[in-house]
């Protein structure tokens, strides 16, 4: 259908409702700014292509970081020079929408130049848009790797010095050496001849990602009226003049219909399938019915911590291993400090039935501390009414917390009556079954000769000693 | 010289930051900068009333996606939804 009327392409949402402040009809970006002219030839294309449902953005970091301000699309904002490996991942787990990484040269040319290598070599199924305004533009307008030769920014005042600083890198022709980019153009907004040229390349991008052709690269030379401190239309003609002649407007790359069509295995997203696929079974695999469970103690978050060799780690492994046995969802995260011997070492446990987040017991609703360095480093970030746990024998200072429920129970001391003091992570269960009355004792046990694989008979019935001596401790001290 | 409805190039003074590129784009010189200011202290494009041939520079020169529309040519409001 022709068009009758050139007005605000569909592709951008009719009120930016997620941009910030009262202004939500205009964009954020200066007078003049060639950011706001390529959105519309993007958001022009998706429109005519009847894309903008099947598309996927990518917004960087630098000016046009809040590009999901405006478009209609789906929308991820990337760290900084990240954008291709979002865009990687969005476009393998939806291998059937357009997506779209929209960058500045700062942005891909120096943090993310990697990244974009990386993700051209792959021949990834994204259409990158590189904005290059050879400048910083955001933080101000300092020297990017794509700044002329002599050019005076606010790192360079007296200009660009190739001897210190390096020559700018063109990142059409860098990509144009590597074997797998279908399409790789230079196009320049500096006026309307070439911003319809450079709608054209936008046009082509769009469609041959449409069509699943790989990796699709439009360098557009852009100005920064602000960082340059030139008004628009002088910065326009210097684009012309200065940056033509050092960046060759031109295809660097063009497979066209040769272009190979890769399909590629689409990532597992569903819990189920992925474990269908190891041969797990979906549901629980509950050996041991639950007994009663305090509310308190239905999700919990655990910070075990003490010396290394105190048992730590297997303490961990040991809460959450018995506890899968009855059902509940578990996470072990083991912390190591970079020294082997007599550091601290800690680790997080979560036991709960509903989905675990973050493995990391930040604020733990349990601390288990044994020995006096973990007690004072821990203790602060116990969650209120939490519960603390604490090796008496070898700690020798008081809690200083009122508002959490304290267990000081002498492991070291049990364990080492017990003739070995390797059993204080048994001694450890034995309380925690105690205190919480999720596991049973003789279930404990009867874990045992899987906790502790190829053991001998002798170190699993001290170990079951020990549980049941941890668990009489809490039962014949604490109410 | 005719004056025809369409085409016509149609500036909103509100959301228009005056940069300018629009009336630097058009090659009938009808956009011209405004002597007077919009709420944010800039000085916004104008259409003379005259003379726009449709070409659509203004439109594709400018930064901001709803400052500027152009009823082309072939534009008939009664066709319009």
């Amino acid at each position: 259908m022709k068009k009758t009327m050139l007005q605000k392409p569909k592709g951008f949402i009719d009120e930016y409702k997620h941009k910030a402040g009262a202004e939500k009809d205009r964009t954020h970006y200066c007078p003049g700014c060639g950011h706001g002219i390529l959105h519309k030839l993007i958001a022009e294309a998706l429109e005519d292509f009847g894309l903008v449902d099947e598309t996927i953005l990518i917004s960087p970091v630098g000016c046009s970081v809040f590009a999901y301000y405006y478009f209609d699309t789906g929308n991820f904002q990337a760290a900084h020079g990240r954008a291709p490996a979002v865009a990687t991942a969005a476009s393998r787990a939806n291998p059937d929408k357009i997506v779209i990484s929209y960058q500045g040269d700062g942005d891909l040319a120096a943090i993310g130049g990697n990244n974009i290598l990386q993700a051209a070599n792959r021949g990834e199924n994204i259409v990158v848009f590189f904005i290059n305004n050879a400048i910083y533009g955001m933080t101000g307008g300092q020297m990017a790797p794509t700044t002329l030769e002599g050019q005076v920014t606010t790192t360079t005042p007296y200009g660009r010095n190739t001897d210190t600083d390096g020559f700018p890198i063109k990142m059409s022709e860098v990509l144009s050496q590597l074997t797998a980019p279908t399409y790789i153009e230079r196009v320049s907004l500096h006026d309307a001849p070439h911003i319809r040229k450079t709608r054209n390349a936008v046009r082509k991008a769009i469609k041959n990602a449409k069509e699943r052709k790989g990796f699709q690269f439009v360098e557009v030379l852009s100005t920064c009226p602000s960082g340059w401190k030139m008004d628009p239309v002088k910065s326009m003609k210097w684009v012309k003049e200065k940056m033509l002649p050092l960046y060759p407007l031109g295809v660097y790359r063009d497979l066209g219909d040769d272009a190979k069509i890769t399909t590629r295995p689409v990532p597992v997203m569903d819990p189920v399938a992925v474990w269908e696929k190891l041969g797990i079974s979906a549901e629980a695999d509950v050996d041991f019915p639950r007994g009663d469970v305090a509310e308190e103690y239905r999700k919990l978050s655990i910070r075990v911590a003490g010396f290394g060799g105190q048992g730590i780690m297997v303490t961990g492994q040991a809460l959450a291993s018995v506890a899968l046995e009855y059902g509940y969802n578990v996470s072990w995260l083991p912390s190591y400090g970079p020294e082997m011997r007599g550091g601290t070492a800690n680790c997080s446990v979560n036991i709960q039935d509903g989905q675990i987040g973050a493995a990391e017991a930040v604020k733990p609703s349990m601390l288990l501390a044994m020995n006096r360095p973990s007690l004072e480093k821990f203790e602060e970030a116990v969650e209120p009414g939490g519960t603390l746990i604490y090796n008496s024998t070898l700690i020798d200072i008081e809690p200083t917390r009122a508002d959490i429920k304290v267990f000081a129970i002498p492991i070291t001391g049990i364990a080492d009556e017990l003739g070995n003091t390797r059993v204080q992570s048994m001694v450890n269960i034995g309380a925690y079954a105690a205190i919480t009355d999720m596991f049973r004792v003789e279930d404990v046990i009867a874990l045992l000769p899987k906790l502790f694989k190829g053991k001998k008979q002798a170190i699993l019935d001290l170990n079951a000693k020990a549980v049941k001596a941890g668990f009489a401790y809490v039962k014949d001290n604490f109410k | 010289m005719t004056d025809p409805k369409y085409p016509r190039s149609e500036v909103n003074s509100e959301k228009c930051k005056g940069c300018g590129l629009c009336i630097a784009a058009c090659p009938m010189h009808v956009l011209v900068e405004s002597p007077k200011l919009n709420s944010k202290g800039y000085h916004f494009a104008e259409y003379v009333g005259k003379g726009c041939v449709g070409c659509g520079n203004c439109f594709y020169n400018c930064p901001e996606p709803d400052a500027i529309l152009v009823y082309l040519k072939n534009y008939d409001p009664e066709k319009e939804v």
